[in-house]
């Protein structure tokens, strides 16, 4: 089966496409007779440096209903110039300039490894990019400070001509103008007035009334530059002034009582970035960067009330309905979501506090934008200052790893039907024949808009067979998905990336080998994992482990070799074998439950769960554990309490932090300073070792990924023992002996526990 | 036919007599008021030096009188018998004559001090016609004026006796406190009169008394009976004694000229032809000498016997026609004060005393009741009842200035500090201790003089009492002795129970592109930058404690953080003007001293910044409300001055439309232009107010701005507002800077509560100024400077006591401009009265004035403007009738008779009624109109005097060594000798008006120029010379904008120049274009209106 595993890999290398199935169920009944759905993680911009776009523009079918565009799919006549979409079947003239294309004289396109395929459009003025900060100002002396700095620095990461712009809040929102000598002039708001679009823009000035006067000169189209870029200049104009101004930057200067969280208008604030942008640069790639130090305290979007002693809501709150600002506070934000969507721009939140900042109520900003997420302690930390830092790095062509305002238009052929998608997306509404009417995630379109993006952001699309059981697919039949991502390159180029892939059709009651080993367990771990959390974030937690839980156990029934009733009999294959622990580790983790996690974090790994791809995915699911100790290289081990042993050095990577664990032994062996003796080079090495393999995790993964350094009995040895499978316990410890591990002081089921369940359930009759 | 009528009047005249008893009985008991009175004011006199010499000079006086008068007596009689209507108009003479009269002696005494008058006539013979016609003016002073036409050949002589008497009548009026006072002035004159005792004397009475006029309108039909009796009067005069003279004499005067007049002249016109040519200079001469013997009357006043006199001269004297010279002149009454009552201090001990003029230069000194410059009333003697309050329709008001700035030489009010128990109060009106409380049980207790509740002294405030129930420590401390005093408050006395922090100055500039333009924004920055260091201090400060903060604004707000750390000032821009708010606390109040650097960087930067801008549009409520709420940030108190140029039309609260709408002038919906056009300003003020924000406005208007609009903020703060249409910096720059300095370096308390409290009988019931009001007595404003006057109207809730008399304590509370909380106490002792001529003795026409043209000014806004000129000429004809019905004598309906102390009430209150607010001529914008109504609201009386009756300085007249201020002459064309130069000044306006054939050399050396023809219509600044005349002029005019709260523009007017129609809107005694009366024709309107009422 080495083959698929291959042919998977080999895929997703150069399509950034990982089908649940690799071979398709040939008609609707048998797909869902599958459980998993037919399904894949999508990574549109996944980075191809072998791969140099075409300097020309798309030719597409003519169909008005597919325009799907010319793959290596497609049926070619070069001596008639004509070809056969394979979507729609429509037949093709080719463009003039395709005059001379034959079998040797082909174009990119048409050649079967290009696959994927990427066109620059020269077409329409190019817009420099736009990097609005909005920041919060009611932060300690020192945060502030910290983030100045950061900030600062981002301004020489920027291309010159980008534009840049800055809002700062803390009681009041004001809106910093750039452009003036001398005095340093801002548009001050109100921070507890919703303001619509329109009243911010004329507020700033940003509208000319319309008078009659002034409509009828002609200067009035050059005036609207002049006007917005009082706000957003670009870099290497007010380089200087923005640096200077940002360097006076003063903490909010209104009196915080005793007792009292500073007023922090960031619901407006965010609105009048929004306005800002939505008025002077709609459908242009723009960051709006927000950066906030505390939850927001008034005006709309307020999470929580200014008396320290009522706290922020927990989830114990939201259960009991008790968070009362967190509905209005919500629909705030996703007002706002939506309308920057619309406008091709995106929101990234930087928030630093010891508590809860909001994320939960501002969540859908940066989900629905494809916006940042960032959490942190405080500004004035390594996490937040090298996640920051990273937004801006850059590929090896010198251009930044994001993307701006995309859609994403898939495409398939007439078997299939698209479902939804789950991802950093939101739906554009389109309906068209190959749009399903169930709907997984975000579905009732085949065309999606992604403000934001990067090289990694993931997307997962649901498909859905549509072939009737009684009308076979002809023997080799394929079935073809093409995806079509028009999006803003970080040059300010206009570029489409189109990904055509096909597989082959299985009937289900005479090929199930086939398909059961096309099967891609990660994939589809991560593709039903996106499907719970979408679940989780509108029902109840237990719901959700419930249908995971009975789609597991239908995926045993389905694929597993058992006899009835015997659970001892339960096998399955090579390709399923690992799901069944992936869910066992997703079910217990942070996207699913909510217990010791606070709504924000919730929030937070939520939402890079649902953007990130398929590896770091199955991280987050389950943590990766590496063991380094004298008696060879690292290796990886178990997620077990059994792989904590007292002479091992530990590295967990749970993709949100990086635990180093010192066993007991090792720890006794550092505290008495064997590590500086010479004699004991070895250890020092063995120390080090995990800490060069940490930094170079640290080195890749955005955002940065909390660095926890400890050792056996340390408070924030907790990471470790949270994550790890809980095979001793205090109650089962003295059956399993002290050398084989490190019990875990919980009631939850260990994986042992949970397979026998799982088997017992899978051959019971009952189900 | 005059004569026959004059004779008819004998008859009457015994009957009279007959009459009288009757009549004496009232008047007795008004006499038996006014004598017991006048027992108590001999007491009263007594501490007062100037009384205590008056009175002997009477006497001495009434010696020599007497030996002359019997001559002059039977002409006297008459004469007296007119003046004993004076006397009587006068109410002083009346009772107090008759008082004399019936007593025996008293009534001898008369016929002696008659006697003097003869004498006098005597010399006034030798004068012959001048000083008839003199006299005549006394009369006409008296009112006589037509009558006195008539009468005046024949009795002239004779007459003349009479007048003198009158003034000695007058003299002897001093039964009244007012009267003391007076007479003082008059005093002097009487020596002057025993002198001079002919013309001098008459006119002096007459002025003195001026009390009785007859209009030649309805003098007619009365008159004969009355001449009638004049002239048997005359024969018997004498020997018909006071009584007599008084009831008779009034008739004859009044009627023959009333019949003269009327018959062949018809009443006004008449009077305008004959007056003027003959008359004036005689007016002039004689007022002048008139003045002299005033003084000396004035001892004769203490002693009441000159009443006897008084009736004889004016009747003889009766000119033909009414003759403006003739009818009282303010002028005349000013100087007349000025030079009896100038020259000694005022001293406040007295209760009921009536104050020098507000013209009058006089030094006050407190001795328990508050200065006249702090409190001044229109009445200081108030009737005891509602039902004499009702019947005399005096209002009965008090114009309060609690921060009155006073001169150098007097002190300001001492601070007392009573710790931590704060200032001594009674427990049940809660009124603060003052010299009028009553000690009792050894100094144990006091009881309150206002509610006679009786309080215990607090351990620490206890101290014994000397033989006369006085504390031994009374002159130890303020709050014992002197009339005005301020008490530290406590903490209870402030906001929140916290002491205030020092209050701030927010500069708020309109940056539209009008004010750019005019050059305004630059002048003003440039002037801020230096008149920072200027900001009031307390005395003794080093710095200022107030801190400012800048905002600019045009359609949307521009606030400043001029942070002392700053490199640069910031400016945060507002657009949210529907629901404004302060963007920054730290950094946009603060002390000049330490953001000295950023504040004039800013101030450097503002006219740059918005060099360019093209914004037309402004925005006004939500300036405001940004400065209030800034106040509100800081926690302090403080003051706005707005620099605004144009209607706020932008979009936002307390947008306005330009409603000017000159047809509504005379229609039911006039009243409309001097609304508020929403209550948005309304409601501003009030939130204002409760933070103790004050709001200065500064209007720089190039078209209707609706000033009625955007003054009511500031006027219910206790702002003020300064106008300045179509400003130009080359123009009005330095009216503008002055008035700015002045405004900015004025002292002035904050965050005030002003209430009035009163002993049990009379009540504060209405209140008149620039101040907010949210209960019925409590006086709530922003800001108060030392310009500001509340008018206070009192009403009667029960009977008031002759014996303790009605008291007055004003109560402020206010932040000092260093934030110290205050209490600043007046306290003001009046008398009471159960004679309604006493009442009349103690008036104040220009606090009268003062108080009816607030009145008038806010009765506009809710009845039409002819309602309510209407009233006001109603209710001056009621007090006029009132008088002349119960304390003039009865007969001579056909005579004007005005009391002495309201001489003037007419030709002011005409004044009054032409104004611009309440008859708007062509030229005047329905703008400066409620500009006017506002400024007026809260003026004081000086203002008021001045503003209503302009001073006309002729500057060529006097030779050019003097130094003392040339004599005003009467606002009228007729004054003005187109060979002469004259400055015209109204509080407001200045004018220099040139007269075409004046002197060459004159223009050479003032203006610089060959000829009358090169000289600048509507020049505004002289050039500077160095000549004397040049310097004398340009001393003039600054000390004349000295004088005046707000800097006066000088406008260069040529005659027969086209600005002089400008000009001639100020000379109130003609007619105006806007066909408001002349002062003539309004006086024998008036006579009309009042023998109305009489019949």
């Amino acid at each position: 089966m080495a083959t698929y595993l291959e042919f998977i890999q080999q895929n997703e290398e150069r399509d950034g496409v990982r089908f649940s199935w690799n071979v398709w169920p040939s008609s609707r009944l048998e797909a869902t007779r599958m459980v998993v759905p037919l399904a894949c993680l999508f990574t549109p911009l996944k980075e191809r440096p072998d791969l140099p776009p075409v300097q020309y523009e798309p030719v597409l079918c003519s169909r008005p209903t597919c325009k799907a565009v010319l793959n290596p799919l497609c049926q070619v006549d070069y001596r008639a110039k004509l070809w056969a979409c394979n979507f729609c079947f429509q037949r093709n003239q080719f463009p003039p300039a395709y005059g001379g294309i034959s079998e040797v004289n082909q174009p990119a396109e048409l050649m079967p490894q290009f696959s994927t395929i990427e066109y620059m459009i020269q077409r329409g003025a190019q817009s420099p990019l736009i990097f609005l900060y909005v920041v919060d100002t009611c932060l300690e002396e020192d945060d502030l400070q910290a983030l100045k700095e950061s900030l600062q620095m981002s301004l020489s990461l920027l291309p010159p001509d980008a534009l840049v712009g800055l809002i700062t809040f803390g009681r009041m929102v004001q809106v910093h103008e750039l452009s003036c000598e001398g005095i340093s002039k801002s548009y001050v708001f109100r921070g507890t007035k919703d303001l619509t679009a329109k009243q911010i823009q004329d507020m700033l000035g940003l509208t000319k009334p319309a008078m009659p006067m002034q409509q009828a000169r002609p200067a009035q189209p050059q005036e609207h530059p002049f006007v917005s870029s009082r706000f957003l200049q670009p870099v290497h104009k007010i380089d200087m002034n923005l640096t200077d101004l940002l360097g006076e930057l003063q903490r909010d200067p209104w009196p915080v009582t005793q007792g009292k969280r500073p007023l922090r208008s960031t619901g407006v604030a965010l609105s009048i970035a929004v306005g800002l942008l939505e008025g002077t640069f709609p459908n242009t790639g723009a960051r709006i960067m927000l950066f906030t130090g505390g939850p927001p305290t008034q005006g709309p979007g307020m999470v929580v009330g200014d008396e320290l002693k009522i706290p922020i809501r927990s989830w114990h709150d939201i259960e009991k309905d008790n968070a009362r600002f967190m509905k209005k506070a919500t629909k705030h934000y996703e007002m706002l979501a939506n309308r920057t969507a619309a406008n091709g721009h995106c929101i990234d939140i930087y928030a630093c506090a010891l508590d809860q900042t909001g994320l939960l109520e501002m969540k859908c900003c940066a989900n629905l934008t494809g916006g940042y997420m960032v959490m942190g302690d405080s500004f004035n930390t390594s996490l937040f200052k090298q996640t920051f830092q990273r937004i801006f790095t850059k590929d090896f062509n010198g251009d930044f790893r994001m993307a701006f305002g995309a859609t994403l238009d898939v495409k398939t052929s007439r078997e299939l039907k698209i479902a939804g998608a789950i991802g950093p997306c939101v739906s554009l509404n389109v309906k068209g024949p190959c749009v399903s009417e169930n709907e997984l995630g975000v579905g009732g379109t085949s065309q999606w808009k992604i403000c934001g993006l990067d090289l990694t952001s993931t997307l997962g699309i649901y498909f859905e067979v549509v072939n009737q059981h009684n009308a076979p697919i002809p023997q080799g039949g394929r079935g073809a998905i093409q995806f079509v991502t028009h999006y803003q390159h970080s040059s300010t180029q206009r570029r489409i990336r189109v990904t055509t892939i096909a597989r082959n059709w299985a009937d289900a009651q005479t090929q199930l080998r086939h398909i059961e080993a096309a099967f891609d367990q990660e994939a589809a771990a991560v593709l039903m994992a996106r499907l719970g959390v979408f679940r989780a974030e509108s029902e109840e937690g237990p719901d959700v482990l419930r249908w995971l839980d009975r789609q597991l156990i239908r995926l045993c029934q389905k694929f597993g070799q058992y006899n009835k009733e015997d659970p001892a009999s339960f096998r399955l294959s090579d390709s399923f074998s690992l799901y069944p622990q992936f869910m066992f580790h997703l079910r217990r983790s942070p996207f699913l439950q909510v217990f010791n996690n606070s709504p924000d974090e919730s929030s937070y790994y939520r939402h890079h769960f649902a953007r990130q791809d398929l590896t770091q995915s199955l991280i987050m699911i389950q943590p990766i554990l590496y063991s380094y100790s004298f008696h060879g290289p690292p290796e990886p081990v178990l997620l077990d309490s059994s792989s904590i042993l007292a002479d091992k050095i530990l590295l967990m990577d749970t993709f949100f932090q990086i635990v180093i664990y010192l066993g007991e032994t090792i720890a006794q062996w550092r505290k008495a300073g064997y590590q500086d003796m010479p004699e004991y080079e070895n250890f020092k090495h063995l120390l080090q070792a995990p800490l060069d393999d940490a930094q170079e995790i640290l080195q890749a993964r955005f955002p940065m990924p909390r660095y926890i350094n400890t050792e056996h009995g340390g408070s924030q040895a907790r990471f470790l023992l949270s994550k790890v499978n809980p095979s001793q316990t205090h109650n089962n410890l003295y059956a399993w002996g002290q050398e084989t591990g490190a019990p875990i002081l919980t009631d939850d089921v260990s994986l042992q526990v949970f397979m026998d369940h799982l088997k017992k359930l899978a051959v019971s009759s009952a189900c | 036919m005059n004569v026959n009528q004059s004779i008819p009047p004998v008859p009457p005249f015994g009957q009279p007599q007959p009459v009288y008893p009757g009549y004496h009985q009232s008047s007795y008991s008004g006499q038996s008021g006014s004598t017991a009175p006048a027992i108590p004011y001999g007491a009263y006199n007594g501490p007062v030096p100037g009384y205590q010499q008056t009175p002997p000079q009477g006497i001495s006086r009434a010696p020599p009188s007497s030996g002359a008068p019997p001559a002059s007596t039977a002409q006297a009689a008459c004469g007296q018998v007119a003046y004993g209507q004076f006397g009587q108009g006068d109410v002083q003479n009346g009772p107090s004559s008759a008082v004399q009269m019936q007593r025996l002696p008293g009534s001898q005494p008369f016929g002696s001090t008659l006697a003097p008058v003869g004498s006098q006539p005597a010399v006034l013979q030798p004068y012959g016609p001048p000083p008839t016609s003199a006299q005549v003016t006394a009369q006409l002073a008296g009112m006589q004026i037509s009558s006195a036409v008539a009468p005046a050949p024949p009795s002239s002589g004779l007459g003349y006796g009479p007048p003198t008497s009158l003034a000695s009548a007058s003299g002897s009026f001093p039964n009244s406190g007012l009267y003391g006072s007076y007479p003082q002035g008059q005093a002097s004159p009487v020596s002057q009169a025993q002198g001079h005792p002919g013309i001098q004397t008459p006119q002096r009475s007459a002025p003195s008394q001026a009390s009785s006029f007859t209009p030649p309108v309805s003098g007619g039909p009365r008159l004969p009976s009355m001449t009638g009796p004049l002239l048997p009067g005359q024969g018997f005069g004498g020997p018909s004694v006071s009584q007599p003279n008084h009831v008779s004499s009034p008739p004859p005067q009044a009627l023959p000229p009333g019949t003269q007049m009327t018959g062949p002249l018809g009443p006004p016109p008449p009077m305008h032809s004959l007056q003027q040519p003959g008359y004036q200079p005689q007016q002039n001469g004689s007022f002048g000498s008139a003045r002299g013997p005033q003084p000396n009357y004035g001892s004769p006043y203490p002693a009441a016997p000159t009443f006897g006199s008084q009736p004889g001269p004016p009747q003889p004297l009766p000119p033909k026609r009414l003759d403006p010279d003739a009818i009282p002149s303010p002028i005349q009454v000013i100087e007349d004060d000025r030079n009896n009552r100038g020259t000694e201090p005022f001293v406040t001990g007295v209760r009921g005393q009536v104050p020098p003029l507000v013209t009058t230069n006089f030094l006050v000194k407190d001795q328990g009741n508050a200065s006249p410059r702090y409190i001044r009333c229109t009445s200081y003697n108030i009737p005891c009842t509602s039902d004499m309050a009702k019947q005399a329709q005096v209002p009965l008001a008090a114009v309060i200035k609690p921060l009155a700035t006073l001169p150098p030489d007097e002190a300001s009010p001492y601070v007392v500090d009573h710790g931590e128990s704060g200032p001594l109060r009674c427990n049940r009106c809660k009124a603060y201790m003052c010299p009028f409380m009553q000690f009792i049980e050894g100094g144990r207790r006091f009881q309150c003089c206002f509610c006679s509740c009786i309080n215990d002294v607090p351990p620490q405030y206890f101290q014994h009492l000397d033989h006369t129930g006085k504390r031994v420590d009374a002159y130890d401390r303020p709050e014992l002795s002197l009339g005005s005093y301020e008490f530290l408050a406590t903490v209870d006395y402030c906001k929140n129970n916290k002491f205030p922090s020092p209050p701030a100055f927010i500069f708020m500039i309109d940056v539209s592109y009008n004010a750019i333009r005019t050059g305004l924004v630059r002048l003003l920055c440039e002037e801020l930058k230096s008149l920072l260091d200027f900001l009031p201090r307390e005395c003794g400060a080093e710095e200022s404690a107030i801190r400012v903060g800048f905002v600019t604004y045009n359609k949307v707000l521009h606030f400043y953080n001029v942070k002392s750390s700053l490199a640069q000032p910031q400016m945060m821009v507002v657009s949210d003007v529907a629901d404004m708010f302060v963007p920054l606390l730290d950094g946009f109040l603060v002390n000049v001293n330490e953001s000295r650097a950023v504040i004039t960087s800013l101030l450097d930067q503002i006219p740059e910044m918005f060099a360019d801008t093209r914004e037309t549009e402004t925005v006004f409520v939500p300036v405001i409300q940004a400065g209030m709420e800034a106040l509100k940030a800081a926690e302090c108190a403080g003051k706005l001055f707005l620099f605004h140029t144009s209607l706020p039309i932008a979009e936002a609260p307390g947008k306005l439309k330009n409603r000017d709408d000159r047809k509504l002038i005379n229609t039911d919906k006039e009243k409309t232009l001097f609304q508020p056009q929403t209550g948005a300003y309304q409601t501003l003020a009030k939130e204002c107010v409760a933070q103790g924000c004050c709001i200065d406005l500064f209007l720089f208007p190039n078209q209707y701005v609706d000033v009625a609009t955007l003054s009511v903020v500031p006027q219910l703060t206790g702002g003020s507002v300064y106008k300045y249409a179509c400003f130009q910096v080359e123009n009005d720059q330095e009216r503008f800077l002055s008035d700015l300095r002045r405004d900015v370096q004025k002292v002035v308390g904050f965050d005030a509560v002003m209430r009035v409290r009163t002993s049990t009988g009379i009540r504060a019931v209405d209140f008149f100024g620039a101040f907010y009001m949210s209960n019925t007595t409590d006086v709530e404003l922003a800001g108060l400077d030392g310009d500001k006057t509340v008018t206070v109207e009192f009403k009667h809730d029960d009977r008031l006591n002759e014996e303790s008399g009605a008291l007055l304590q004003c109560a402020l509370l206010y932040t000092s401009c260093a934030g110290q909380r205050r209490l600043r106490i007046h306290n003001l002792a009046l008398n009471c009265c159960t004679q309604l001529a006493d009442l009349y003795r103690n008036c104040e026409t220009d606090t009268l004035i003062n108080y009816m043209a607030k009145f008038a000014y806010r009765g506009v806004l809710n009845s039409p403007v002819k309602a309510v000129r209407d009233t006001l000429i109603t209710q001056c004809a009621q007090i006029l009738a009132c008088y002349r019905k119960n304390c003039a004598s009865p007969s001579s309906a056909g005579q004007l008779i005005l009391p002495e102390c309201m001489k003037l009430l007419p030709v002011y209150l005409n004044c009054v009624l032409k104004s611009d607010v309440l008859q708007p001529g062509a030229e005047v914008t329905t703008d400066d109109r409620a500009y006017v109504r506002q400024l007026v609201t809260s003026m004081d009386v000086a203002e008021t005097n001045v503003f209503f009756y302009p001073r006309l300085l002729p500057l060529t007249k006097s030779p050019i060594e003097s130094t003392t201020e040339p004599t005003a002459v009467r606002a009228s064309e007729e004054r003005l000798s187109n060979g002469d130069i004259y400055l015209l000044e109204n509080g407001l306006n200045l004018f220099l008006w040139v007269g075409a054939s004046v002197q060459q050399g004159v223009v050479q050396s003032l203006f610089s120029v060959s000829s009358f023809s090169q000289i600048t219509s509507g020049l505004s600044v002289l050039p500077v010379l160095d000549n004397p005349l040049s310097k004398k002029v340009r001393g003039l005019i600054d000390s004349l904008r000295a004088q005046r709260s707000r800097y006066m523009k000088l406008i260069v007017v040529k005659q027969e120049d086209k600005l002089e129609m400008l000009f001639k809107h100020f000379l109130v005694e003609d007619k105006s274009l806007s066909g408001g009366a002349s002062y003539v024709d309004f006086l024998c309107h008036m006579h009309k209106e009042i023998r109305q009422l009489l019949s």
